[in-house]
């Protein structure tokens, strides 16, 4: 087991090297980062001259990349557009999306695991196919669509909740976007949980423990739902990294100051450090998400052993 | 080997109330299933019963309905598509069929315990062997956790697997299959059950593995002074163990009879075949005896005997009328107990 871990943690050496490599020079093709930072007007040419060199964006481009890696590995993200340091902005952003990837996880493990093991265990009945539907509506309407619906509807018209997120994202005001955030994963953990369930309902060891004489509840729970919980739980965990790097539309629209906000900011005003700063620490946490969904897989499945 | 003391000096009264009749009768069994394609008459009128320390075999090839009519005695048939349309099936004078779930439920493990025949999917996967065979004490008699580990690996050294105390926190793919096996058997034995249902418990395993696990299960059974009904469809597994057999055929039974004697006289061309096909050493060299034909698809049953299209004594009466199971006699007309064939021409069969 520890050797795997060494060895996967060295895997992501050259993965992180690669990605943000790849990062760095597409946000290089994006534009001209001094133009984003004079706004809409034309630069004054000597200001950007300037700029330009106390930038370091008269050098080559890899020689730009090793001075940011160096510079990265000193804790130094570089400046966002507005004078603020990256790590500042991180150290604000970071927590709201958190909160707010946890809200939606919760959803779809209570919502969609539910759904799941309800139509997966009464296939071909009305409520799975009322269910699958719903799904199939979920996964096919863009979030942005939900999103926006949702906040017109309960924000405007009804009232029930505030339409844009207070700059401090308490829990309670992350709940709609929570929500919409998980709504096209929730949808596929519905349908992965149903299909999973309703595979193994008919395993012989589900057979076994009917026959032992064990309480429905026990036989699902205890035999069928542990069983048949290890994909879903692989999707989730992959998940999380998708959530917090897909948070981009939900956060715009709720006006949320998370990562997808702050990530959002850099690429209109194609700043560089903003941009490369964010998404480098969203694929390490993609790449520890899925670090920890393989070593999770080997204490689900006693069958999956690391060497 | 303590514990083979202890309960080997107690083999017991079982039961209280019903101490005359059969443990278990199965009384004119129906059951199909409703499948895309019509009704598949899967079982279809079957009569057994099984006594306390009594051993009955049940004997048939694939789809001849012998797994399914234990699946309703144990009540864990798919239902739907399964139904029974007609049956009754009495435990110790009770009818189950007339049970509530939860009634049937108690019954199930605590009574009447089941053996499956692959022990590797059998089990669950994620579970230790120890949970697994603790959980009928937790379950049933409301042990605490470690005690029900220590009765696991107590039913661990009954079974006589090695280091069982080491091992009981093992999972089912780190044994071997005669192994497994031997921990299905611990499972179905762990509430000391009247009756154990043995479903081909020996056929995924080799032949010498195969003969421990049935030594196993007969010498417990002599023990606990359990009623058995071994399903299988080996002709050599039976003959050891078995105090009676019944030869299914497409959902029904087609011969019954005391264990040496069908192997001496069969009274149905059915059973005639199935010996037949037995591989003799003393008839190495020659072309083994195969019965011709297909099992019939449950779907659309021959009409008449079912066996007819497959027999090799097959007359009109045979397409047109469905053989009753009757009593077998002797020549002279004195009856053979426990025998009887569901044929046309048992006369002709066993005496001809």
């Amino acid at each position: 087991m520890g050797r795997y871990v060494i060895r996967r943690l060295l895997q992501m050496i050259p993965v992180f090297f690669g990605t943000t490599l790849l990062i760095f020079l597409m946000v290089n093709v994006m534009g001209d980062p001094i133009a984003g930072l004079c706004g809409d007007r034309q630069c004054d040419p000597a200001t950007a001259a300037r700029l330009r060199t106390e930038f370091g964006l008269d050098k080559p481009v890899w020689q730009q990349y090793l001075t940011y890696m160096g510079n990265i590995f000193t804790g130094d993200f570089g400046t966002a557009f507005n004078g603020q340091k990256v790590t500042e902005l991180m150290a604000t952003a970071f927590p709201i999306t958190i909160r707010l990837t946890i809200v939606a996880i919760v959803f779809e493990i209570v919502i969609g695991i539910s759904l799941g093991v309800v139509t997966g265990l009464r296939r071909g009945r009305p409520v799975d196919t009322v269910v699958l539907i719903l799904t199939l509506v979920v996964i096919a309407v863009p979030t942005f669509v939900t999103g926006l619906l949702l906040q017109l509807l309960l924000g405007v018209e009804w009232g029930v909740i505030k339409p844009s997120v207070s700059s401090e994202a308490p829990v309670d005001e992350l709940i709609v976007p929570g929500l919409v955030l998980a709504s096209v994963s929730l949808a596929y953990v519905t349908r992965l949980t149903r299909t999973s369930i309703a595979e193994n309902a008919r395993a012989d060891y589900v057979r076994t423990a009917v026959a032992k004489g064990l309480p429905r509840r026990r036989v699902v729970v205890r035999h069928l739902l542990r069983n048949s919980l290890i994909p879903v739980i692989t999707f989730i965990g992959t998940d999380v990294g998708a959530l917090m790097g897909g948070a981009i539309v939900t956060e715009r629209i709720f006006n949320i100051h998370g990562v997808g906000y702050q990530l959002y900011q850099g690429i209109l005003r194609q700043n560089s450090q903003t941009v490369v700063g964010f998404v480098t620490v969203l694929v390490l946490v993609f790449l520890a998400a899925n670090l920890i969904v393989d070593l999770l897989y080997a204490v689900l499945d006693p069958r999956i052993r690391y060497a | 080997m303590t514990i083979i003391d202890k309960t080997a000096d107690v083999p017991a009264p079982r039961g209280s109330n019903d101490e005359s009749g059969p443990l278990l009768e199965v009384r004119d069994l129906h059951v199909e299933f409703h499948t895309r394609d019509g009704v598949a008459k899967a079982v279809n009128g079957v009569n057994y019963s099984v006594s306390a320390g009594e051993t009955l075999a049940v004997l048939g090839e694939s789809g001849s309905g012998k797994s399914v009519t234990a699946q309703a005695v144990m009540g864990i048939l798919d239902m739907p598509p399964g139904r029974i349309p007609k049956g009754e099936i009495f435990f110790r004078g009770q009818d189950m069929l007339k049970m509530s779930n939860e009634e049937r439920r108690q019954i199930r493990g605590q009574k009447i315990a089941m053996i499956f025949q692959d022990a590797l999917s059998s089990l669950n996967p994620v579970l230790s062997v120890g949970y697994q065979l603790g959980e009928m004490f937790r379950v049933h008699q409301g042990l605490s956790k470690k005690d029900a580990k220590a009765k696991a690996i107590a039913l661990m050294d009954r079974v006589r697997i090695p280091a069982a105390k080491e091992r009981v926190n093992d999972y089912p793919h780190m044994f071997s299959g005669g192994m497994r096996q031997r921990i299905m058997i611990a499972m179905a034995l762990a509430l000391e059950p009247d009756l154990i249902i043995a479903d081909e418990p020996t056929t995924a395993l080799d032949v010498t593995v195969q003969a421990q696990v049935m030594d196993l299960l007969a010498e417990l059974q002599r023990d606990f002074n359990m009623g058995l009904i071994l399903i299988t469809h080996d002709l050599g597994v039976v003959a050891d163990v078995a105090d009676k057999i019944a030869v299914m055929y497409a959902g029904r039974i087609v011969e019954t009879a005391p264990v040496h004697e069908i192997y001496k006289r069969p009274a149905h061309p059915y059973t005639k075949g199935l010996l037949e096909s037995i591989p003799r050493l003393d008839q190495k060299g020659q072309e083994l005896y195969a019965i011709k034909g297909l099992p019939p698809n449950l779907l659309h049953v021959p009409s008449g005997c079912a066996f007819n299209p497959r027999c090799t004594m097959a007359q009109d009466i045979c397409r047109t009328e469905v053989p009753a199971l009757r009593p077998v006699t002797e020549q002279d007309g004195t009856e053979l107990v426990g025998r009887g064939s569901a044929c046309h021409f048992w006369k002709e069969t066993i005496h001809g």
